[in-house]
């Protein structure tokens, strides 16, 4: 059996949040060394603030400056930080209920080591040195042991507030495509489609998926389909899409290579774009170390009949 | 036992615009369900459950925000539900919030569903880049530009519905205040002659990007029984699911959708949908599908449905008025669109639809679908309860 393919997967994309009012003083406050909470109608302070009182679902708008200093209420020493964590070197993820403050605020606390580090200690922010309006604005907590600090009761409005911020988000994935997928892609690189046959309904799955998706039972009887095939429907692209590098006009089409028993996607080349039809005969044109072919182009075979490709669209 | 009677007593949706950047993902919902409980004169502290719905959490880069809405939502100390199914999540939202009302479970629940999309890039979200695949050569409307061509190849339709459609749903979006696209000045001509993208389908006849939230309140009988104002009665409701791809699919008029459409007719009672069902809002992202729909949906024969476009029924005042809101074609929220479409046919039946009213709609159908045309979710409301 040939071997299961892996690959890296890295999904990442640059998301903007609009904040609304009161992320918006958040955040705005952080950039001018202003922590604010929001007063619910029960007379509490959340730090970090939300829109709508958890209890009673009214909007709350009242927002109160509390202290820079505060107390852990609990925490967890991380060995070893990752990309993208708010220090280098291993720190204490701790909830911070800051003096005023009636909720915790989740960030990182530097300290030399985890026996340092106890529920009840006392903190205080370290502000960034470069503050632009986000929860990296407080570098991190640092242990303290003077006075609590005094707010000095900031209204929450800013000039120039911050109104949308940037969260880019990564994930890293070990991708596999599985045992039927891998042996398609293998037979692909000696240029040969390779399906499989469905037990139960006969029809063949090119790309096979290692079962019918109609009969719910495992394939695993090979069957090379193609070279040639037949456009069974198609679309002339007159923009371009984002990463492909591709002239348009081009065609994308439907191909039913022959032997299968559903069409697979490619372009069509070797012939004026505005010439394609549904029912033109083709076969794949290979470029040296594509995994696919480069495209379709015509056999000069007589077109297929419709009756021949109507149930593979 | 029979089931409980479903009735929509309240509707909220936020103006679709491209951005809504003066407000968070939880400001944006939280409009719509104010103004749904608004609508029904009802407190947060009325509502029994929340079910919510929206598209891929791509869409946004905030997993599961629903846990991050539940304050938002009033959801607190009561049960929050999520559901997704892809395009046609609005629809199947509804219907899971709906189920709950006919069950007893619950007696009045909040619905919404809602899509922030210039948050992200949806496109983005739907083509990620997958090791050893050959990639998407065309994007979104490259991936149904072909099933278009299937369809007017088998139907022998002239090249000129797709802007027919195109033309009715952006003037019947002048009637709507809450639809994004308000094109003053639009024409036959103009939508005729915009571009090409994916020969068979023009610019005009695509649909928008679009940030928006749709809220529906939900209740049973007790509930109807108090609303200010007239509620509509769930006739039935269904969904229907089938793969993306497989032998024999029909991408033109899929199985699920016409399983899916025969479901609600026979809990409706309907046995001629042309003639017993007065309009309908459907889904259609791309104008070519109100024919190939009004034939999935059997509203035509096999090849007819662009015969009704063609004629002028599907006009708002013709004899069976399609996407009588504008439509997806203006107004484009992905997760809130199949919710849109169940709330505008329940505003109809209420007489509550403003300028793009349809005179007398008694009973009208809702329609949302999803993934390659693989997700299907109706519901068919009525002026009147239920006759069982």
């Amino acid at each position: 059996m040939p071997e299961v393919l892996k690959a890296p997967l890295v999904v990442e994309f640059p998301f903007t949040r609009s904040l609304g009012p009161v992320q918006s003083a958040f955040l705005t406050g952080l950039r001018e060394r202003v922590v604010l909470g929001v007063r619910t109608t029960d007379g509490r302070t959340l730090v970090p603030p939300v829109e709508y009182d958890p209890v009673t679902a009214e909007e709350i708008r009242d927002l109160v400056e509390v202290a820079t200093t505060g107390t852990v209420t609990t925490w967890a020493w991380n060995h070893e930080p990752r990309r993208g964590q708010p220090l280098g070197t291993p720190f204490a993820w701790v909830l911070v209920r800051l003096d005023g403050a009636d909720t915790a605020l989740l960030h990182a606390l530097d300290a030399p080591g985890p026996d340092t580090v106890h529920t009840g200690m006392r903190v205080r922010v370290r502000w960034a040195a470069d503050r632009a309006g986000a929860i990296t604005d407080i570098a991190c907590f640092e242990p303290y042991d003077g006075d609590p600090a005094r707010p000095a009761g900031h209204s929450g409005r800013f000039e120039d507030p911050v109104t949308g911020i940037v969260a880019p988000a990564r994930l890293d994935y070990t991708y596999s495509p599985g045992r039927a997928q891998s042996a398609y892609i293998t037979a692909l690189s000696d240029r040969r489609t390779v399906g499989e046959r469905c037990p139960s309904c006969r029809k063949v799955y090119v790309p096979p998926r290692g079962a019918c998706p109609t009969c719910g039972v495992p394939t695993a009887e090979q069957v090379e389909v193609g070279p040639r095939g037949t456009v069974t429907t198609f679309c002339i692209v007159n923009i371009k899409a984002r990463n492909l590098d591709i002239e348009v006009p081009y065609v994308y089409a439907h191909i039913a290579l022959d032997g299968a028993d559903l069409a697979l996607h490619g372009r069509i080349g070797g012939i004026p774009y505005d010439q394609v039809r549904m029912g033109l005969r083709v076969e794949p044109v290979w470029t040296e170390g594509a995994r696919y072919p480069d495209h379709y182009r015509p056999t000069g075979e007589p077109d297929g009949d419709y009756d021949t490709y109507r149930e593979l669209l | 036992m029979s089931k409980e009677p479903v009735a929509v007593v309240g509707i909220g949706q936020t103006k679709h615009v491209s951005a809504r950047r003066d407000v968070s993902i939880a400001g944006l919902v939280r409009e719509a369900a104010r103004r749904a409980l608004d609508d029904a004169e009802l407190t947060w502290a009325d509502i029994d459950a929340v079910v919510i719905g929206k598209a891929p959490d791509f869409f946004e880069g905030v997993m599961m925000p629903e846990l991050y809405l539940a304050d938002a939502l009033g959801a607190v100390g009561k049960p929050m539900l999520r559901v997704h199914t892809a395009g046609s999540v609005g629809g199947s939202t509804a219907l899971v919030a709906a189920n709950l009302v006919a069950a007893r479970v619950h007696g009045t629940v909040l619905t919404l569903a809602f899509e922030k999309q210039s948050e992200s890039n949806a496109m983005w979200g739907l083509s990620l880049p997958i090791p050893f695949q050959q990639p998407l050569l065309a994007g979104a409307g490259g991936f149904f530009a072909p099933h278009v061509r299937a369809y007017m190849r088998r139907s022998g339709a002239p090249d000129s519905i797709g802007s027919l459609v195109a033309y009715k749903d952006r003037r019947n979006a002048l009637k709507n205040p809450y639809a994004h696209l308000h094109e003053h000045d639009i024409t036959l001509e103009k939508v005729q002659a915009s571009p090409m993208l994916w020969d068979p389908i023009r610019y005009s006849e695509t649909c928008p990007s679009s940030d928006g939230a749709c809220a529906m309140i939900l209740t049973d009988r007790a509930g109807a029984a108090r609303s200010p104002r007239p509620p509509a009665w769930m006739h039935g409701g269904a969904m229907r699911s089938e793969p993306t791809l497989f032998a024999g699919k029909d991408a033109v008029s899929p199985q699920a959708g016409k399983d899916c459409a025969a479901d609600v007719y026979r809990q409706a009672g309907i046995s001629d949908p042309r003639r017993d069902i007065d309009a309908v809002e459907m889904y259609v992202p791309f104008s070519w599908y109100e024919p190939m729909w009004l034939e999935n949906l059997g509203f035509a024969a096999e090849g007819e449905g662009w015969k009704l476009t063609e004629a002028g029924a599907t006009e708002l005042d013709g004899d069976l008025p399609v996407n009588m809101s504008g439509g997806v074609l203006s107004t484009n929220p992905i997760g809130a669109s199949g919710m849109i479409r169940f709330a505008e046919a329940a505003l109809q039946v209420r007489g509550q639809a403003g300028e793009h009213q349809v005179d007398g709609a008694r009973r009208v159908l809702g329609h949302a679908y999803g993934g390659g045309s693989q997700f299907f979710s109706m519901w068919l409301v009525g002026a009147a309860p239920p006759q069982s």
